[in-house]
């Protein structure tokens, strides 16, 4: 009696019961893949978000008013303050914000954007040359504009996505072409990079981005800021920027409680801290998902495996009676539970693997080796054990009392 | 003491008790039974009476609650799993009422089945199992099916498997219970050629006209055993107490 024919019966066994040896695989095949699948979506959407949040710009600050509603149960009774160009000078002073690289103040209005007979709604935002890197704004086509145009407040301008296809046609390239933005005349001199919606706050294909200069001096006037882009000398050195921007204002708009702020100063080190709990939350959540289905796929396995071996007991009898040795008979069912769960887990894992191809919209499921190598190891452990275990009974039951199971 | 001299079969005082306290069941009483080589003895009895326990227990299916059980000498009681396997393997043949062959798989391989597990090569196990399925005349049935024999046919094949081993003993509960008359002849003839050719058979059964072939007859009764008719060199080999 040898391994060879302790699988040759152990084959033998699982050809002659064809059905029930698949649908036990089907258990163990589901259960795997869930795994693999559910894992891999949770790590893509994890790598999908950390990628939008990199693209906010890595080491930018933003400074917005906060409304009214937001300073509600004030206590000091000073009335919001507005952001204005001082503050921004102020932040850009070295000596009182070392950490900070560069400072765009940022006018915003919303306007019509229109040529020829084509008009369509824009953002427009007056910034500086640091505008770019700080909001990490890209250029498809053509140039920023530079600290000339801002100087002389020339009425140039870069157009997003959208008011290019609305105003010069789809997929036009209008550079050197007149824009008229509330009827004011602008140059083009660039294209933005498509960012598609969700990409911030508005839109930002339907912007329109041009000198600070000239949108306060043709269109908005010279009043308050709408927010102040701020950059960081670096990605360490973006907490320590926010502390003195905080401090900073704190002194000019007379705040003596960080809850009665009337501005707020977001950053995507705060966005991702953020965003890193929600994700850790919705990964945790579907691993949760993921034990389920294979303790689920692993009942399965035990409940086959316990029918089996009771459904053969009359069997085993019969092998015994002849003289089988127990570890004859517990090595057949323990090999037929080995290859049921390894056969199993291998076909599981090829579909897990196989789904992730399977597109989802924006983002794409990212396998975790891990996760499958832990699969399959529970899947194995659990035919293993509970193929084993009541193949183990069966084999030490006197041949007599096997017999008389039906 | 030469081979000859030792008893295939030594049963003392043994007994058999299923279950406990009030619905326990003496199904034997202290029994001995003595087989020599060669014998063939055919127990009869009523339904119920005991003959399928001792059977078994002869067979090393099932263990006897108290008494000793000498089988070729050696006590079964002092053997572990493993051995008792070996002995079924080796040293017994038993042939089951119910046929109790491996369904969905031919007569060849359930001939062969003992073989493999005695550990005897490919080769010679095919040679084997085909020259007993010859043997019990099953020669040209050796690829099918349980389910594609009849019930004589399939007795005869349980046969080549008991045989196939050429144990010492061979065991048979009620072996042509199941079948009609024609089949009945059949298995029995194969049992007088086995019997000429010198083996040890122990056979149940209900049927006289069975029973009239043995060398010798037990009664079975309420779990005690005595011999049927006979010499009084047969009476003295077996020694039944009757219990109160
Ligand atoms: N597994 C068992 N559990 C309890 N009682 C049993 C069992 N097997 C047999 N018996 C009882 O033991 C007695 C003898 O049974 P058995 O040896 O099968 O008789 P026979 O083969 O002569 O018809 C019967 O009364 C039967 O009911
Ligand atoms: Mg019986």
């Amino acid at each position: 009696m040898n391994v060879i024919e302790v699988v040759r019966f152990a084959v033998a066994g699982l050809i002659a019961n064809r059905l029930r040896s698949l649908l036990t695989m089907l258990g163990i095949i589901i259960g795997i893949a869930a795994v693999i699948l559910l894992t891999a979506l949770g790590n893509g959407a994890a790598q999908y978000i950390q990628g939008q949040i990199t693209g906010l710009g890595a080491n930018s600050i933003t400074i917005i008013p906060r409304t009214a509603g937001g300073a509600a149960g004030s206590t000091s009774g000073a009335s919001a303050r507005p952001l204005t160009a001082e503050d921004a000078a102020a932040i850009a002073d070295p000596q009182g914000a070392p950490d900070v690289a560069f400072v765009a103040p940022v006018v915003q209005t919303s306007a019509d954007a229109a040529s020829g007979r084509n008009t369509t709604s824009s953002t427009v935002v007056g910034s500086t040359p640091d505008y770019f890197p700080g909001s990490n704004t890209k250029i498809a086509a053509g140039r920023p504009y530079d600290r000339a145009d801002l100087d002389e407040a020339r009425k140039v301008a870069l157009i997003g996505r959208t008011v290019a296809d609305d105003v010069f046609g789809v997929n036009s390239t209008p550079l050197g072409q007149e824009i008229l933005i509330d009827n004011v005349p602008f140059q083009v001199i660039g294209v933005l990079e498509a960012r598609g919606q969700g990409g911030g706050l508005g839109n930002p294909d339907s912007n329109v981005l041009a000198p600070v200069t000239a949108v306060q001096s043709s269109l908005t006037g010279y009043g308050d800021l709408s927010q102040i882009v701020v950059g960081a000398r670096s990605t360490d050195a973006q907490a320590a920027a926010e502390s003195e921007i905080n401090s900073i204002l704190d002194r000019r708009h007379r705040i003596d409680n960080p809850d009665d702020r009337d501005y707020q100063v977001i950053s995507s080190r705060q966005l991702a801290q953020v965003l890193d709990q929600t994700l850790s939350a919705f990964s945790l959540l579907l691993a949760a998902i993921a034990a389920i289905s294979l303790v689920v796929g692993g009942i399965g396995i035990t409940n086959i495996m316990l029918v089996s071996v009771t459904e053969r007991t009359r069997e085993i009898g019969i092998r015994k009676a002849l003289g089988a040795p127990p570890s004859a008979i517990l090595g057949q069912f323990l090999v037929e539970s080995v290859i049921l769960s390894v056969l199993g887990g291998l076909i599981g894992v090829a579909v897990g693997i196989g789904g992730t191809f399977i597109p989802l919209g924006d983002f794409k499921p990212v396998v975790l080796p891990s996760a499958v190598v832990l699969a399959v190891g529970v899947s194995i452990a659990i035919g293993v054990f509970f193929g084993g275990y009541p193949a183990r009974r069966a084999s030490r039951l006197r041949p007599i009392e096997a017999l008389r199971r039906e | 003491m030469t081979e000859q001299d030792v008893p295939v079969l030594d049963v003392r005082a043994m007994s058999k008790v299923y279950g406990e306290g009030e619905t326990a069941v003496h199904a034997l009483r202290e029994v001995d039974l003595l087989v020599r080589r060669g014998e063939y003895v055919a127990v009869i009895g009523q339904s119920g009476s005991g003959k399928s326990t001792l059977l078994n227990i002869l067979g090393c299916l099932d263990a006897p609650t108290s008494g000793r059980y000498l089988l070729e000498g050696l006590d079964v009681a002092d053997l572990d799993e493993r051995q008792q396997s070996i002995l079924r393997n080796r040293q017994i043949g038993f042939i089951f009422q119910s046929f109790n062959l491996i369904p969905r798989t031919t007569a060849l391989a359930n001939v062969e089945l003992p073989l493999v597990y005695a550990g005897v090569s490919r080769r010679r196990r095919h040679e084997r199992a085909r020259a007993a399925l010859e043997l019990v005349g099953l020669g040209q049935r050796e690829d099918h099916r349980p389910n594609e024999l009849s019930g004589g046919q399939q007795q005869r094949v349980a046969v080549a498997r008991a045989l196939v081993t050429t144990p010492a003993l061979l065991l048979a509960d009620e072996p042509t219970g199941n079948l009609d008359s024609a089949s009945t002849s059949d298995v029995l003839g194969l049992f007088d050629a086995l019997h000429r050719a010198g083996r040890t058979i122990v056979l149940i059964t209900h049927d006289d006209e069975v029973a009239e072939r043995a060398d010798r007859v037990v009664v079975v009764t309420d779990g005690v055993l005595t011999e049927r008719t006979g010499t009084v060199a047969q009476q003295s080999s077996i020694r039944s107490r009757a219990t109160t």
